[in-house]
């Protein structure tokens, strides 16, 4: 039984996986390893889509049906202290004046499961924020998004911004979106850019190792 | 004794289309005036030779070739986008500016800033504009969210005039919130009861939201007019506007802004058979939505803006199932009307054109952003005229010279034959002006035909 819920979340069968976990908690199993559980189910729902078995409403829905589990973990998971071995960090974010977040999205979704700490900061990014956010986390890898051409100006000063506080040797900077290609990376002086989120996690495992 | 319009074929539809297209009339209902002799010939040989391209019947005399932008025109003009929402005399100026200066064979209006004014009447939550949510110097974006809900897909399909009007136009308008009160139409039936039904109107928040429906009318119809007089003036200048309106595939409709990317998706799963149900119900809304702009401006050419189709979005068969089905029924009922479906494929769709190459020949155009050209040539360019496909990255970032290489490659893949017009793929606001130059003054060159 113990695998039950990683093959329920793994194949997007929303009603068996939460039904299992109401079960299974009723019956004083530990939430802790369902939640374990749950996340190899995710694990290998990014597999899947890596692999073009599934594409984006799996990964949507997948997100979901995880949602519902942890509503139902949540009340039983006591707080532990040990926090889970990360590859590296990264900060992700839609630049300035861009508010555009699905591709955004789904470059976090995808490097969570494949063992990253990501920190999203979101929508129509001020430059300053991913500096101050690099220098928080300490990350060694920054995603850039935008889907206008607008967006080639932001990424620009953004990379810019990094470079001046003296932190471009020390990070690798990924772009992508929708009207991102080799032009537009050579233009904005990033290291990459990327199609899609397999791609961004293509890269930052590069960088990163893992 | 002539056919009435409703007794023609698709084909003889189309030819009148494009007959009216080439005897273009001004606001009074009389032949336009060109401005002169030559800007006549220009004209009409332009409509020619889009005619030919879209038809597939001849090989036109050359590759036709058009500009697509969104806010590239007004930000040439030295203006913001703000600019170009708020003054609409700026705004045609603008864009009469930018048409003489690159001089394509069609354009598609200075419609796409849209009066700003408008929407600030009626508090217009779906999108950000310009001093709206986004800065002054960008254009507006899309605020994307779950505007109608889970559970309301039977609600929908009861009535969907009555839901949008009482539950999706309050949530997108501030300032149509009385909306949310009136009984529906069709409760008006017989004498005995009948003013129960309209006592709403008399309520303070149901008048607010007709004043704010009359302001926002006037301010929409001075916007038309400004929109109206500068077709005119390009038309008697030469330059042609097949453009008549848009519409869209109703997987789009429903996934862009009635549930949204996630909550089309999640549905796709959780509910299905009432997605399939609304996605039917909206083909022939859709289908009504492109023959009403047709009738309305008098143009055939009807775009049709493709989102969560493009390559990734969904596996083969979920696009079979959710996507195409409907999509392919809109644009057949849009021939059927005698509208030219415009379609714009944008990312990349190499993965759906095997599917999506099956329209009938010779009545669409397809705008083709990131999609590999010489595959799109091979299957749906047998059928369609296919439009586009030069870079926004390269409009901006590459030289003129690498332009015109990449043009020269798709006349001589796309072009062959005929069958293809010249033009960006992806709607865009900056460029570099003599990267668009080149684009033009190159294939009005190296495009002719032999």
């Amino acid at each position: 039984m113990a695998e039950e819920l990683v093959q329920f979340l793994a194949d997007l069968k929303e009603p068996e996986a939460l039904a299992f976990v109401e079960k299974s908690l009723a019956e004083g199993t530990d939430p802790a390893s369902l939640l374990d559980q749950a996340k190899k189910g995710m694990t290998l729902v990014g597999q899947r889509f890596a692999d073009g078995e599934y594409f984006i409403p799996s990964l949507i829905f997948s997100g979901e049906i995880l949602k519902g589990i942890i509503q139902r973990l949540e009340p039983h998971l006591k707080k532990s202290g040990e926090a889970e071995e990360k590859l590296g960090k990264i900060v992700v974010g839609t630049v300035a004046g861009d508010i555009h977040d699905i591709g955004k999205n789904l470059v976090v979704f995808m490097l969570d499961v494949n063992g990253f700490e990501v920190t999203d900061l979101g929508i129509d990014v001020p430059v300053d924020k991913f500096v101050d956010a690099i220098k928080e986390t300490g990350s060694t890898v920054v995603g850039l998004s935008g889907f206008l051409t607008l967006a080639y100006d932001s990424m620009k000063e953004t990379i810019d911004a990094i470079e001046k506080t003296g932190l471009r040797d020390k990070v690798k900077i990924m772009i992508g979106g929708g009207q991102i290609d080799d032009d537009v990376k050579v233009f904005t002086g990033a290291d990459a850019y990327g199609r899609d989120a397999m791609d961004a996690v293509k890269l930052a495992k590069g960088w990163i190792g893992g | 004794m002539e056919k009435q319009w409703h007794e023609m074929t698709a084909d003889e539809k189309q030819e009148v289309q494009f007959q009216k297209l080439l005897t273009p009339k001004d606001h009074e209902g009389n032949d336009l005036k060109f401005q002169s002799s030559e800007a006549e010939v220009t004209y009409k040989a332009n409509i020619n030779r889009i005619k030919d391209a879209i038809q597939m019947k001849k090989t036109p005399d050359r590759v036709p070739v058009s500009i697509l932008p969104s806010m590239f025109p007004f930000l040439h003009a030295g203006m913001t986008p703000q600019e170009a929402m708020y003054d609409y005399d700026k705004c045609i100026g603008a864009f009469k500016e930018f048409i003489l200066e690159f001089k394509p064979d069609m354009h598609i209006g200075a419609a796409v800033p849209g009066p700003g004014k408008f929407y600030e009447i009626l508090d217009y939550k779906l999108y950000s504009w310009p001093g709206h949510g986004v800065s002054p110097k960008h254009s507006y974006q899309c605020n994307e969210g779950e505007y109608m809900k889970a559970e309301e897909y039977d609600l929908l399909l009861m009535d969907p005039s009555f839901y949008f009007q009482n539950f999706y136009l309050p949530r997108v308008f501030g300032a149509l919130q009385g909306f949310t009160m009136l009984a529906p139409h069709t409760g008006t039936l017989e004498m005995y009861g009948l003013a129960f039904n309209y006592v709403p109107y008399a309520l303070p928040p149901v008048q607010d939201t007709f004043k704010a429906l009359f302001e926002a009318g006037a301010e929409a119809l001075k916007w038309a007019m400004a929109m109206g007089v500068s077709n005119g003036e390009l038309t008697a200048l030469g330059f042609p506007n097949p453009a008549g309106g848009f519409t869209k595939a109703p997987f789009d409709t429903i996934g862009d802004t009635l549930r949204g990317t996630r909550g089309i998706m999640i549905d796709m799963y959780r509910q299905p058979d009432k997605l399939l149900k609304a996605l039917d119900a909206f083909v022939p809304i859709m289908i009504g939505m492109g023959i009403g702009a047709m009738q309305q401006t008098g143009n055939p050419l009807i775009f049709m803006p493709l989102h969560k189709g493009a390559d990734g979005f969904l596996s083969d068969e979920q696009f079979k199932k959710f996507y195409w089905p409907t999509l392919q029924a809109v644009i057949v009922g849009l021939i059927e009307g005698g509208c030219i479906p415009f379609p714009a494929l944008e990312g990349h769709w190499d993965s759906r054109l095997n599917v999506i190459q099956d329209v009938p020949k010779g009545k669409t155009a397809w705008m083709v952003d990131q999609s590999d050209m010489a595959r799109a040539k091979a299957t749906l360019g047998k059928n369609a005229c296919l439009v586009g496909n030069v870079p926004s990255s390269m409009l901006r970032l590459a030289t003129p010279d690498r332009v015109k290489d990449y043009c020269k490659k798709l006349i001589d893949t796309a072009g062959k034959g005929g069958g293809y017009i010249m033009s960006n793929g992806a709607f865009f606001d900056e460029a570099n002006p003599e990267n668009i130059k080149a684009m033009v003054d190159f294939t009005k060159e190296y495009g002719v035909y032999q």
